[in-house]
């Protein structure tokens, strides 16, 4: 269960988010939506300890992560949205120092790692050094990295970017039945046919703010837009498409 | 397209400019006393060959073509590391090459872009000496424009050299591979200029018995050092210029030379550039073959997981970047001349030296160990955490401890420093033929210093760091690198201070007889002062650092 109250976070005079209220129960997969700069990423990051917030709490399985950082993070499967891995460290090597900093070795890792890279179909690369791995697999290596240690609580930030068509499905897949042995996922994704098939619930962000949050049914009602889609909802929520813009770049 | 780095660096002057004004007082003042030192260095040198008659004159171009004979080594291996990164590597490069832009300005702004990253180190200890020249010789109001004249070609030659080599390195292997190639090649050719200059014992050139007659050494100065580089057609026209000498061939071989150079070298470019850029696209191979796990797994086997995989982690990058650990063979081979300018001191070499003057040799060789242990930690503990940089998301979203964190890059950093600290101390003190006292004195404070110096290295790391930077031995060099270094070297002042009270008592004791006992109370005194001091600056800054992990935002 992930809980956020009132979370906020200022840069300076910059508000990036602006008391966010949201709660997502075990078993559910929550969608995050928004356009670029509504404050998905800094949400998302604040959550996963990186940065603090200027005020209010995170709770993650019940507990405060300002508050014990290191039991709520033991709970968390954190994946951001740039998979930036050590170099000059194996797949292998890399999941194994994942685990570890949960505090879990021996032969049950070496199982689940073998496991998860035979699943992402990494198993042919676990002793090349990352260096050599293209954007897509590191993604799959760091989602890999994110469950090694079979967190409660998955956080990830634009989890499809990079991903093939294969991964992609295998991914959701993934997602649905973690949630549906009790897990929960919040996920931000830009890609809003994912976000309708795959999520229990979603969120609009804008401004720093949810805009509308609910089922799709309830975001619609919200917005009093029951005859639109998501795409048309997000636009209409997040300032739409100014198309007179398009004329003055395309015309000659 | 040079725009962009030009406002780039406009904007971070502004930055620091606009940020603490200590620090650009601080920079400042360390700019100036380490040119004020230069120059006064070089004025003094250049004040006494002008006072000698006949020869002093010689002596002084000769000197100046050395300069820069070896100011041109360093500038063709610099920019041959340079040009791997701006020609190949850099991340503009796909937006350039994918423009409509001609392959003679892609080169001729990338090849300005090598000659400033490569040479402005060597632009700014140029100048303080010709300064000197200048002054000394009376050069006048248009000295610095013939100066700059000069200059300017000299620095294009190695820059056009450079990158045709590296174009052609490029052409031949995968970047990647380049520069690791060229970290080793570069790290070996320093080696052996070192291992050269330092074994022929220069020291010996000062001896007048070293020549035969006047007549040999008068052609030994007359002789040009290298008549086909750039280096003395440079010197020949500043001391032309300061000398009164009409002769136009030193100018005009250089001003024929860089032109036709850069042509020869935008003609190879345009040849080979687009096969090279696309070869340095290829992603490294590596299947790997070292495996650090057994040995070092088993010592850290009562290590915890986390801590134990954490430095496991860190061992494995570091041994397995070239770049990295081809340093520890420059290392070694500074730390062999070392030893052998100890060894080479004219101590045990017939006569009955002084006790004293041993005595004072061993304490002085501990401030100068524990320089060289200052320089060792800012290179290699220094840069621990800024290295994490990008990778700092996944340790901090996990349940890792921060102060296990720091305290596993603490001992990664302090066990080899130890080792090697001890490793100068007792082996110089041996080659000294120190006494017992001195040589327990020197392990003990040097012990307690290397504790503090490393902690003072990872805590200055911590506390300025450098997320940014991808090359470890770039680190060091930033403001938080400086203050360090200051730091721990008011550190070693204070150490040496303190001690030197215990050690006057031991040389009066022996000098008129006594036993060691009496001076225990100023031993003990300045022991305690000495570990407290050192434990101080271990605990302190560790734990500011700490607190700046802690609260530090990605």
């Amino acid at each position: 269960m992930i809980r956020l109250v009132h979370l906020t976070k200022r840069y300076g005079k910059f508000t990036a988010v602006d008391d966010i209220h949201l709660e997502v129960p075990s078993g559910e997969l929550f969608g995050f939506l928004g356009p670029n700069g509504a404050g998905k990423t800094t949400t998302f990051r604040m959550i996963a300890g990186i940065l603090r917030p200027t005020s209010g709490t995170v709770e993650i399985g019940g507990i405060d992560v300002a508050q014990r950082p290191l039991d709520a993070k033991s709970r968390l499967g954190f994946i951001p949205d740039r998979p930036f891995v050590y170099d000059k460290l194996t797949g292998g090597e890399f999941l194994r120092f994942a685990a570890a900093l949960y505090g879990q070795q021996g032969p049950a890792v070496e199982r689940r790692i073998d496991e998860l890279l035979e699943v992402f179909e990494l198993d042919r690369w676990k002793d090349e050094l990352t260096e050599s791995y293209s954007h897509g697999m590191r993604q799959k290596l760091i989602i890999s990295g994110a469950l090694v240690h079979r967190p409660e609580v998955i956080v990830v930030d634009e989890p499809m970017v990079g991903l093939d068509p294969k991964s992609a499905r295998l991914l959701k897949d993934l997602f649905r039945q973690f949630v549906d042995r009790g897990g929960t996922v919040l996920m931000s994704t830009h890609t809003l046919e994912v976000a309708e098939t795959m999520c229990d619930r979603i969120a609009i962000v804008h401004g720093g703010k949810i805009v509308a949050h609910g089922t799709m049914a309830q975001v619609q009602q919200q917005t009093s837009s029951e005859h639109l889609g998501l795409e048309e909802l997000f636009l209409k929520l997040t300032g739409g498409l100014k198309e007179h813009q398009l004329d003055t770049i395309l015309d000659n | 397209m040079l725009t962009p780095k030009w406002r780039s660096a406009l904007a971070r002057l502004r930055e620091e400019q606009s940020g603490s004004g200590a620090r650009a007082v601080l920079l400042g003042l360390v700019a100036l006393v380490f040119w004020v030192g230069v120059f006064g260095i070089a004025y003094r040198v250049l004040r006494y060959f002008r006072g000698v008659e006949d020869i002093g004159n010689l002596i002084a171009a000769k000197v100046l073509g050395i300069i820069l004979l070896a100011f041109l080594s360093i500038l063709l291996l610099s920019n041959i590391i340079t040009a791997l990164s701006t020609f190949f590597l850099a991340k503009d490069l796909d937006l350039l090459v994918a423009a409509p832009i001609s392959q003679s300005r892609l080169y001729a702004a990338k090849l300005m872009e090598t000659v400033v990253h490569s040479s402005w180190m060597v632009a700014l200890l140029a100048l303080p000496i010709f300064t000197a020249y200048g002054i000394v010789y009376g050069g006048g109001f248009l000295f610095p424009v013939v100066a700059l004249a000069a200059f300017v070609p000299y620095l294009i030659l190695p820059a056009v050299v450079g990158t045709a080599f590296t174009l052609i390195l490029v052409n031949i292997f995968p970047a990647r591979r380049t520069r690791e190639l060229l970290g080793l090649v570069a790290t070996g050719a320093l080696v052996v200029v070192l291992m050269i200059l330092r074994f022929l014992r220069p020291e010996r050139l000062a001896q007048p018995e070293g020549f035969k007659n006047l007549v040999d050494y008068l052609a030994v100065l007359r002789t040009p050092t290298s008549p086909f580089l750039p280096s003395e057609w440079t010197a020949s026209i500043i001391m032309n210029w300061l000398l009164r000498v009409a002769d136009p061939w030193p100018i005009a071989k250089l001003w024929l030379a860089a032109p036709l150079a850069g042509l020869l070298g935008a003609l190879l470019h345009r040849r080979l550039y687009h096969l090279g850029f696309s070869k340095a696209q290829e992603g490294a191979e590596r299947k790997l073959r070292r495996v650090i796990r057994g040995p070092v797994s088993g010592i850290l086997s009562a290590v915890s997981p986390s801590k134990r995989e954490f430095i496991l982690k860190d061992l494995r990058l570091f041994f397995r970047d070239n770049t990295q650990w081809s340093q520890l063979i420059l290392l070694a081979v500074l730390l062999l001349v070392y030893l052998f300018n100890i060894k080479s001191l004219p101590l045990h070499s017939g006569e009955q030296v002084p006790f004293r003057l041993i005595t004072m040799i061993s304490f002085l060789n501990l401030d100068l160990a524990g320089f060289v242990l200052a320089a060792v930690a800012a290179r290699f503990v220094f840069p621990g955490i800024s290295l994490e940089g990008r990778q700092m998301w996944l340790l901090r979203s996990s349940p890792l401890d921060p102060s296990a964190m720091l305290w596993s890059k603490y001992w990664i950093g302090t066990v080899p420093l130890l080792v090697l600290a001890l490793m100068i101390t007792v082996f110089t003190n041996w080659l000294l033929h120190a006494s017992t006292f001195m040589m327990a004195v020197a392990v003990g404070t040097i012990v307690l210093y290397t504790l503090a110096a490393s902690a003072l290295a990872l805590s200055f790391g911590a506390i300025y760091p450098q997320f940014g930077s991808e090359n470890a031995a770039q680190i060091p060099t930033s403001f938080g690198g400086l203050v360090y270094m200051m730091s721990t070297l008011s550190l070693l002042t204070a150490i040496i201070m303190i001690e030197a009270t215990p050690v006057m008592a031991y040389l009066r004791m022996d000098r008129y007889g006594g036993q060691l006992r009496e001076i225990l109370p100023e031993l003990a005194a300045s022991a305690l002062l000495i570990i407290g001091i050192c434990l101080t600056a271990t605990f302190v800054p560790l734990r500011m650092a700490l607190q700046r992990i802690e609260m530090m935002e990605w």
